[in-house]
């Protein structure tokens, strides 16, 4: 019996080896982040993992319990309320991190997919709350659907993706379009941790703002700030 | 929701009337969206203004 262990080719294996080359697993669970990260303008992407883990949630209850449970029960009430509340917090945080990655140019230093990951991620959010608007089974849902028809009819997709047929929405609402979301913000997490958290500008790199060569940098910043 | 729940709640938001709207030019929104919006700018604002607790002595640790 030979004591030297003979490398397996197999798929698994292959993919395990990829998988840890591009993100160990302290890359992929760090202990500690950059000092820069302590600010609050960071906080508002786990803001939005933490309010999209509260919709799956509320929606799954919902889910099990089936359409129209939320109108008739004070308990399916309650889900319905927690789902569309969630919702308003997750498309809030979410268009702060938005802004927030935008003005920091978060696609610097390789992390373009990461920016393309989030970007993605937002306009695919918007139907999926859409055909949630149009399957609340309530005269709200079908003022919205009403006049969603007319606004997708004009660029002619309404026979694909008809907002007044309940099924087709809801479906579109508790599968398609939720495993579409959760998928891309899985991406984006995974792409977040292999490339790290992008950080600020370097201010003090910047010619506007770097000493002059003699020395006399306050000095000459405040003459140059009163002329 | 009971009915001394709904009384409550009723009595501090009345939506027994068409949705207030904001007009200017070819914008057409209504005022809680407007509002909202604004809220958005509000915590963006006080996000990069707002010191986080602890980032001092993080920086001063890593230094």
């Amino acid at each position: 019996m030979s004591a030297t262990p003979t490398r397996s080719s197999s798929w698994t294996v292959r993919v395990r080896e990829a998988g840890v080359a591009a993100l160990p697993p302290e890359k992929l669970l760090p202990d500690g982040q950059p000092t820069y990260v302590a600010s609050w303008i960071y906080v508002f992407g786990v803001a939005s993992i933490a309010s999209l883990v509260v919709i799956i949630t509320s929606g799954s209850i919902l889910s099990l319990k089936g359409p129209a449970w939320w109108h008739y029960t004070g308990v399916g009430h309650f889900f319905n309320s927690v789902h569309m509340w969630s919702v308003e917090l997750f498309f809030f945080v979410m268009v702060v991190h938005l802004w927030g990655k935008y003005w920091m140019a978060a696609w610097r230093g390789g992390r373009q997919r990461v920016w393309i990951t989030g970007a993605v991620t937002f306009v695919i959010a918007v139907p999926t709350a859409l055909t949630g608007y149009v399957s609340q089974q309530n005269f709200d849902a079908q003022w919205i659907s009403t006049q969603a028809k007319d606004g997708l009819n004009s660029v002619g997709v309404g026979a694909f993706f008809n907002v007044t047929d309940f099924g087709q929405m809801y479906s579109y609402h508790v599968l398609l379009l939720p495993l579409a979301v959760v998928g891309l913000v899985t991406a984006h997490l995974l792409l977040v941790r292999t490339h790290g958290v992008v950080p600020p500008f370097e201010l003090d790199r910047r010619p506007a703002l770097a000493p002059p060569p003699d020395g006399g940098g306050a000095a000459s910043a405040s003459a140059g700030a009163g002329s | 929701m009971g009915e001394v729940g709904a009384n409550v709640m009723g009595a501090v938001f009345n939506l027994n009337h068409p949705a207030h709207t904001v007009d200017w030019n070819f914008i057409h929104m209504s005022v809680a969206n407007v509002v909202v919006i604004g809220l958005m700018l509000v915590v963006f604002a006080l996000a990069i203004l707002l010191p986080f607790p602890g980032a001092e002595r993080r920086r001063g640790d890593a230094s």
